[in-house]
């Protein structure tokens, strides 16, 4: 089967491809541009550990075909961190001791940052709410759910 | 020292290995790649019970991209008939659950692996290797596998004589358990049933291996030990300990289901025959179909009291699915199951029982849920017809320092008692509740354990300090470390560095698993730091002419004590580095031992459940867990053990369960039908740390990851039984059944 030249935008970055049809997002990510910080847990849409966006939508790339990125913008957990410095939520997921193995974290991270971006005074349900597609084993969320509000209540005091 | 004069120990500190875990540098097992390397699956049994009479490889290895085919042919043959041990795994076991030999003993038993340039090539080609079975009638439940014509898995496995799939018991007694039933006011027996969990860990297994035309082979991945991964892959593959080289990961996630190995003696074969590295990866699918999970039990427990509340007798039975291979963790049932309590007469007996479902493997405080679920329900129930609140009963029988455990040990200084005060003395426990909303209470116990480890500490050229050991970090130890090693060189936690090292550059460590990685590393920590000390002070002594006696470490230099105190400038441990050619070499120490004096842990929970009668669903509301942690060296990481221990402990409670079909096949092998808690399920759970230091441990240690999970099941239980005055004797006490009960 003939590969599809793919151009897109991740994280900031103009970057070109070649794909399967077949091949997701999460496929070309890890396996094509050794980009592995998108972590691939169940492949079925099911956790949350492979949470990038598009064009700002919060989704799981292992749900969208790699072909669909054309001249779009990826977002990963690559470029979260910028110029060397933590975005808020990745200091707060530490200070508040938010991850254990870590592997849900980068998914847990992309969709918070997301959530924050909409909704900077989040209640304790919607965050719960809006995590709920972002599997985590180790944690039982309760430090999570702390993190997030502490990089929110950040976020307000610096607008 | 005075513990209010720590500055690390006790301190919530950034945790090492952070930064590159919330960036998405850290390398997990899938994560790591090399030149050359192609792509290695497995084909898996069709069926849930069947003979191997033939496997033919050849088209597959004709198929254009295919490099290597392994089957158990490749492996070194263990005869069914010999026991050949390491740790609690039998390798005759072991070695058939990676590639199946005589058999395939469940669905989705490994046959055969390939490896080919792709992973869609390896896929195709797994699909033309021709496998001849014969197939068998086949048991998945514990019912089936006990009757008298049941299929037998395994033919040298004898009970009473017989061909049997009961391949083990295990059995405590204490006293004389007739008497003391004959000296109760009151006596409840109920019978149980758990289905069968797996841990859940959301990194799947992955490695990648690379052995050379000489047999040198190294493997990365993920696992609870690189040296099990070492020792697990020689015994298999025959090729010497001495010529792996294990590199750990890190891991995402494991609970006990990855102190065992599946791809990395599979890799190794394909990569040795085809000379190429080969990675593995499982798909979530193969994790659930064919790792992990733990046992599904039925048990029947009995507890006879007094009218005063003394419990007179106890006895417990618990039957545990092992899966295909013997093994199931009747120890933690029967063993942690009455462990709380001072009971004058008690027996438990534990049945390990193998059907047609993947081996179990360890999962947190393996067992000790399940036999704690019977005694707690039963214990409820008892406390109710004495009219007796259920933590004061318990209060009431706590075991203490001095009683003697029903399994065997007589108790040093142990916080239960404490735990239980915590609770009654806790706003949860007098919170006012609403209708259909009730309250539980459950204890539990784990052993913990000790066992071997290695550390090294040496001080870099620029003074600064890099700790390594040998045991992968699951949920944060590194952290811990670091507070240690910088408390006891009174240095900034900042300036120490924690690494795991692999198979050739540290000494040998057993899991990490048991709840024994703190414990036990603080303690080849804490030794190799003081030896460092000794160092430092004697370099001191050569730079100042003065005996070494003389000197004392503080706040991270060396002074010149007694007679010389303030004789001499302190000097630093960055001066002291710089002068570390001059004055002898390079500074550093390292310890390895067997450790010992891990004593066990205890916890009690308080769980307010609310229950939707409409649509069945039973909800936390309301958690609180108290935990005697002896001490608690990073407390963050302390409440996260018992908080994520306090949820999967309410996933095995409220959803979780293996579901088998008529075919002998799981049917729920993802998260979508496999359903954990998830964020929107829950509240926030509250942690009380009871700190009753152990006092063979340098800072007071105690395992603590392992208890948090031992108590959940039955508190929700007792909790949903004060919501709804309905007791459920059968988990998971999913929405479908509890739809049910109501409705009857």
């Amino acid at each position: 089967m003939a590969k599809i030249q793919v151009k897109t935008k991740i994280n900031g970055e103009e970057t070109e491809f070649l794909c399967q049809p077949y091949d997701t997002v999460l496929d070309v990510l890890r396996r094509d541009l050794n980009m592995t910080g998108t972590k691939e847990v169940c492949s079925t849409g099911d956790c949350g550990a492979c949470s990038i966006t598009m064009d700002g939508r919060l989704v799981c790339s292992c749900l969208v075909l790699a072909a669909e990125t054309e001249d779009k913008n990826i977002e990963t957990i690559e470029g979260m961190a910028k110029n060397g410095k933590f975005n808020v939520l990745q200091k707060t997921f530490l200070e508040h001791a938010a991850l254990q193995c870590g592997i849900c974290t980068p998914g847990m991270l992309v969709a918070a940052k997301s959530l924050l971006e909409k909704n900077t005074n989040p209640t304790e349900t919607e965050i719960r709410y809006w995590l709920a597609g972002n599997l985590c084993r180790c944690t039982g969320y309760d430090k999570i759910v702390k993190a997030v509000q502490a990089a929110a209540e950040e976020i307000r005091e610096n607008a | 020292m005075n513990e209010m004069d720590n500055k690390w120990i006790g301190k919530n500190t950034i945790r090492p290995d952070g930064a590159d875990k919330v960036t998405g540098r850290a390398e997990y097992g899938a994560d790591t790649i090399m030149p050359g390397m192609i792509w290695g699956k497995v084909l898996r049994s069709p069926y849930p019970h069947a003979t191997i009479k033939s496997i033919n490889t050849k088209k597959a290895e004709e198929l254009d991209g295919v490099f290597s085919v392994a089957t158990s042919a490749d492996c070194v043959d263990f005869p069914v008939d010999t026991p050949v041990i390491l740790g609690i795994q039998d390798i005759r076991w072991m070695a058939r659950n990676v590639l199946a030999k005589e058999k395939a003993l469940f669905h989705g038993h490994p046959i055969a692996a390939v490896a080919a340039r792709t992973e869609e090539i390896a896929e195709k080609a797994c699909e033309l290797i021709e496998v001849d079975y014969v197939v068998h009638p086949w048991a998945i439940e514990i019912d089936d596998a006990i009757k008298p014509d049941a299929p037998i898995l395994h033919d040298f496995i004898k009970f009473d004589g017989k061909p049997s799939n009961i391949a083990g018991t295990l059995e405590h007694k204490k006293g004389n358990i007739e008497e003391g039933f004959k000296d109760a006011d009151i006596i409840i027996e109920k019978e149980f049933e758990t289905a069968a969990v797996h841990q859940g860990y959301l990194e799947t297994h992955a490695c990648l291996v690379s052995v050379s035309p000489d047999d040198r082979t190294t493997i990365w991945s993920s696992s609870q030990g690189q040296f099990m991964v070492r020792a697990m892959t020689s015994f298999i593959t025959g090729i010497p300990q001495s010529s792996i080289r294990a590199i750990p990961a890190e891991i995402g996630g494991g609970f006990g289901g990855k102190t065992i190995v599946y791809l990395e003696p599979v890799a190794t074969i394909l990569s040795k025959k085809s000379g190429r590295p080969v990675k593995m990866v499982m798909t979530r699918e193969e994790v659930m179909r064919a790792s992990g999970p733990t046992s599904g039990s039925k048990s029947k427990v009995k507890i006879g009291a007094k009218n005063n509340g003394k419990i007179t007798a106890a006895q417990g039975t618990f039957y545990l699915q092992a899966g295909a291979f013997p093994g199931a963790p009747i120890r933690g049932a029967a063993g942690c199951c009455l462990a709380p309590y001072d009971i004058p007469n008690a027996h438990t007996f534990g049945y390990d029982v193998v059907s047609n479902r993947s081996k179990v493997a360890a999962y947190r405080a393996p067992g000790a849920p399940i036999g704690a679920y019977a005694v707690e329900c039963v214990l409820d129930e008892v406390a109710e017809a004495l009219k007796m609140c259920p933590l004061e009963f318990r209060l009431k029988n706590a075991a203490k320092e001095g009683t003697k455990a029903v399994h065997g040990p007589t108790y040093p200084v142990m916080g239960y008692v404490e735990t239980l005060e915590a609770c009654l003395s806790h706003p949860h426990y007098k919170a006012p509740l609403k209708k259909l909303q009730g309250r539980g209470y459950a204890s539990g116990f784990w052993f913990n354990a000790g066992g071997e480890s290695s550390a090294q500490v040496n001080i870099t050229e620029d003074g600064n300090v890099v700790v390594t050991t040998g045991h992968p970090d699951i949920g944060g130890s590194r952290a811990s470390i670091a507070n240690i090693t910088a408390e006891l060189l009174g240095i900034d936690v900042n300036r120490v560095s924690v690494l795991i090292g692999d198979t050739a550059t540290i000494g040998f460590s057993n899991l990490t698993g048991g709840s024994r990685v703190l414990f036990a590393s603080a303690l080849v920590v804490t030794e190799s730091t003081n030896q460092v000390i000794d160092i430092l002070k004697d370099r001191a002594s050569k730079i100042w002419n003065i005996d070494k006696e003389a000197i004392e470490w503080e706040n991270g230099e060396a002074r010149p004590a007694g007679d010389n105190a303030g004789k001499f400038k302190p000097l630093s441990l960055v001066e002291l580095a710089e002068q570390a050619t001059p004055t002898g070499g390079p500074i550093g120490a390292g310890h390895q031992v067997n450790t010992v004096g891990a004593e066990g842990g205890f916890a009690t929970h308080i769980c307010d459940v609310e229950v939707d009668i409409e649509l069945g669903i039973a909800r936390v509301i309301r958690y609180t867990a108290a935990q005697d942690v002896g001490k608690a060296i990073h407390p963050a990481y302390v409440e996260g053990q018992l908080q994520g221990g306090v949820v999967q402990g309410i996933g095995w409670a409220l959803n979780e369960e293996y579901i088998y079909n008529k075919e002998g096949k799981l049917d729920n092998p993802g998260f979508l039908d496999y359903r954990i808690p998830v964020c929107s399920d829950l509240p926030m759970i509250d942690t009380i740390l009871v700190e009753v230091p152990n006092p063979q441990h340098p800072q007071g240690v105690r395992g603590v990851g392992e208890v948090p999970i031992v108590p959940p099941l039955s508190a929700i239980a007792n909790a949903i039984y004060n919501a709804i005055g309905t007791r459920f004797y059968s988990l998971p006490m999913s929405p479908p059944k509890v739809l049910e009960k109501i409705s009857d």
